[in-house]
């Protein structure tokens, strides 16, 4: 019986780590269910970037308030994890604070004094985080998309934390032997007097209940993750990295479409010919997207990034006029679609069955896409280095090159483009005559 | 018109057996546009006042493809762009100036992959470097004291970082440069952009127009500078539509200096 604690420790500790380490293994397989894009390109371009924007949260504190809250919660989540280790070995091993045994008394006392006052910080920042959410009701997030999941999901987490840092704070205020050395207890100490007319069982009760609540609930909120817009805790990194470098109006070049023109406009190229041999994939069988298989690993990688922040909402003009468009609700919706065909694949023994649905009309409607001024935005405003703009554009050719399916003026545009080099009906002649008048 | 503009073609520079030392890319709003017009004509004064030796494709240039692309018709945007291309190899061009900023980032960020390598330049870019190596000058003149605002163009601005050429132009008029709240990187689009400009917005409250013409005119400028013609036809009919026309002016900065030199 004695071994009990550290059985059921191990059993937990595997269970936590079993299931978070299935759930990546099928983030990862819908990743992969976008096309291959080559972004191995500018390496240390790369690496700066996520150490500036994920690590150092560079965009983050363009909006001040929220930018320093979001560090104090970020910082004091690193910081204090770094006490789940000394949580784990305790729990494998039926020890009671390893650390204070290798470590000297003081310096023991400044590391858990140090997360002692993060968790208090965070506590702060996360209640005011969720008076900005519930109480001020920022505008950004009660948007249409904002309902349901989406928004109780932003709250959960902040429950979640306040809870945690209590545990925190509780286990050690009733760590009767912890107090008693009086380091490191620059906080806890006046949450311990609370305690103080319990008799000592009691307080033990509660010292290894709130010990084991804190373990378990960080188990709980590592496996919550993967449904959640908190993903954005691990991903930010590899999506930071793997970000955009080239100039924000630079649109990607379709190479298949390249050939094709160059093919069109050679003259000694017989378009009769048979195709060269190995060349018969050369012609994608789709140009554009109308499904998050047809989008790049990329753009799928950003969709389980987004923290539905509605920092891009905010400042899409289109958003801004009341249009439905919404390039976070973009994300929503890739996201979303995406984990719909990981089911149905998890459902149909790894193959994708048809279902009579797709990410556009489905999900996102011609309306939104078109309402699209291209104006980056969205992308810039970011803090995690999302393209909504690619997704969009993607979408908008395969309305325009699979289904023909542009508004009539941006047809008679394109008309006029072929015919006389201008997207309006003037001769091409006519091009120099503002010259004489 | 005091005297005639000089705007010799790149086919005539040719025939000479010589080379300008920039291509002026005037884009389809800067020849078909009435408005337009103007700042295409404004840019030339600069240029034949600063002796710039420069030519422009006439009836060879084409549209750039830049609204086919974005409006999400690849094959059009590469057939305008391997069209355009094969002129300007063929004339052996290096460096390209232009007035529109869809133009400018096209050319410059999209046509390198497909065989198009040249050294782009937004007008407001050049201006400055002329005025930088003392080939143009500014004096003083009708806008000192101004207050003058600029509407960053997206494609410009944001899309490419190019914020302040344009500023230190106005800075160099000796007027009084004022920020609207959206500027520089959030800088709000005219609404004219990713081919919006050739259809009808999607149902709104409002146009984009209107709503960054508001912005600008909370913090009461006599003058909204543009850099885009785009931009300036947008800014145009948003003042309109705010019956504003008399009392605030919508201009290209080309536009600016060509009339503060009176030219
Ligand atoms: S690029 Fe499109 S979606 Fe993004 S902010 Fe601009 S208009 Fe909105
Ligand atoms: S795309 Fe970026 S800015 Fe938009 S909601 Fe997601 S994380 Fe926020």
């Amino acid at each position: 019986m004695e071994y009990l604690p550290n059985i059921l420790f191990i059993i937990l500790l595997g269970i936590g780590i079993g299931f978070f380490a299935k759930n990546v293994k099928k983030l990862i397989r819908n990743i992969k269910l976008g096309h291959d894009v080559d972004v191995s390109d500018n390496k240390s371009q790369r690496w700066k970037n996520m150490a500036m924007i994920a690590l150092g949260q560079s965009k983050m504190v363009r909006r001040p308030i929220a930018g320093f809250l979001h560090i104090i919660v970020y910082l004091g989540f690193i910081i204090i994890n770094i006490e789940v280790l000394e949580i784990i070995i305790d729990g494998i091993f039926g020890t009671h604070r390893i650390a204070l045994s290798i470590l000297p008394e003081a310096v023991y006392g400044f590391i858990i004094s140090t997360f002692e006052v993060l968790a208090i910080l965070v506590f702060v920042a996360v209640t005011i985080f969720w008076m900005r959410r519930n109480i001020i009701k920022l505008a950004r997030f009660w948007k249409s998309e904002m309902t349901g999941w989406p928004k109780n999901d932003g709250n959960f987490i902040l429950y979640f934390e306040m809870v945690l840092m209590m545990l925190f704070l509780v286990m050690n205020a009733t760590d009767v032997h912890f107090q008693t050395l009086n380091t490191g207890n620059v906080i806890s100490q006046y949450i311990a007097p609370w305690f103080g007319n319990l008799p000592e069982g009691t307080v033990h009760i509660i010292e290894r209940t709130a010990w084991w609540l804190h373990i378990t609930g960080i188990f709980i909120f590592l496996n919550y993750l993967y449904f959640s817009k908190h993903l954005h805790i691990l991903l930010a990194f590899p999506n930071t990295f793997y970000g955009k470098l080239t100039p924000k109006g630079q649109f990607n070049n379709l190479e298949a479409v390249t050939k094709e023109v160059k093919m069109m406009m050679d003259p000694n190229i017989d378009p009769f010919a048979a195709p060269a041999e190995g060349t018969e994939n050369a012609i994608p069988a789709k140009f554009g997207a109308s499904d998050v298989q047809d989008l790049n690993w990329v753009q799928l990688l950003n969709a389980y990034t987004c923290t539905e922040c509605g920092r891009c909402t905010s400042e899409c003009p289109a958003n801004q006029t009341g249009k439905k468009l919404s390039p976070r609700k973009i994300m929503m919706d890739t996201r979303d679609r995406l984990e719909e065909v990981g089911k149905n694949m998890d459902a149909n023994k790894g193959v994708f069955k048809e279902d009579g649905k797709q990410l556009l009309d489905n999900y996102i409607t011609r309306e939104e896409l078109w309402a699209c001024t291209s104006c980056n935005a969205c992308v810039e405003a970011c803090p995690v280095s999302i393209d909504p703009l690619s997704i969009i554009m993607d979408m908008r050719r395969y309305l325009v090159m699979e289904q023909s399916a542009a508004p009539v003026e941006l047809n008679n545009m394109m008309t006029n483009i072929e015919n006389n080099g201008a997207p309006w009906p003037y001769n091409q002649m006519d091009r120099l005559n503002w010259k004489n008048e | 018109m005091s005297e005639l503009l000089k705007v010799p073609t790149m086919a005539e520079f040719m025939a000479e057996g010589k080379q300008p030392e920039v291509l002026f890319w005037v884009g389809c709003a800067g020849s078909f546009d009435d408005r337009a017009k103007k700042i295409t004509k404004a840019f030339v004064k600069l240029l034949n006042k600063a002796k710039v030796e420069f030519a422009v494709l006439g009836t060879e240039e084409s549209c750039t493809g830049d609204p086919a692309k974005r409006a999400g018709n690849e094959f059009l945007f590469q057939m305008q762009a391997v069209t355009n291309i094969e002129v300007l190899n063929a004339y052996e061009v290096k460096k390209i100036v232009t007035a529109c900023p869809h133009c400018f980032n096209t050319i410059k960020n999209e046509y390198p992959e497909l065989g198009g390598n040249y050294e782009v330049m937004h007008h407001t870019q050049f201006l400055k470097s002329l005025l930088d190596d003392g080939r143009l000058t500014i004096e003083g003149g009708q806008f000192k004291g101004k207050r003058i605002t600029f509407h960053d163009p997206c494609y410009l601005g944001r899309a490419n970082n190019v914020y302040e050429a344009p500023r230190d132009l106005i800075r160099k008029l000796e007027a009084e440069l004022v920020e609207m709240k959206n500027c520089k990187r959030t800088g709000l689009c005219c609404g004219a952009g990713g081919a919006q400009m050739f259809k009808d917005a999607e149902k709104g409250d409002k146009e984009v127009n209107v709503e960054r013409t508001e912005q600008a005119l909370e913090i009461q400028p006599e003058i909204i500078a543009a850099g885009c013609p785009f931009c300036n036809t947008m800014m145009t009919d948003g003042v309109k539509t705010k019956e504003k026309e008399s009392d605030v002016a919508v201009m290209d900065i080309a536009e600016l200096i060509a009339n503060a030199q009176d030219l």
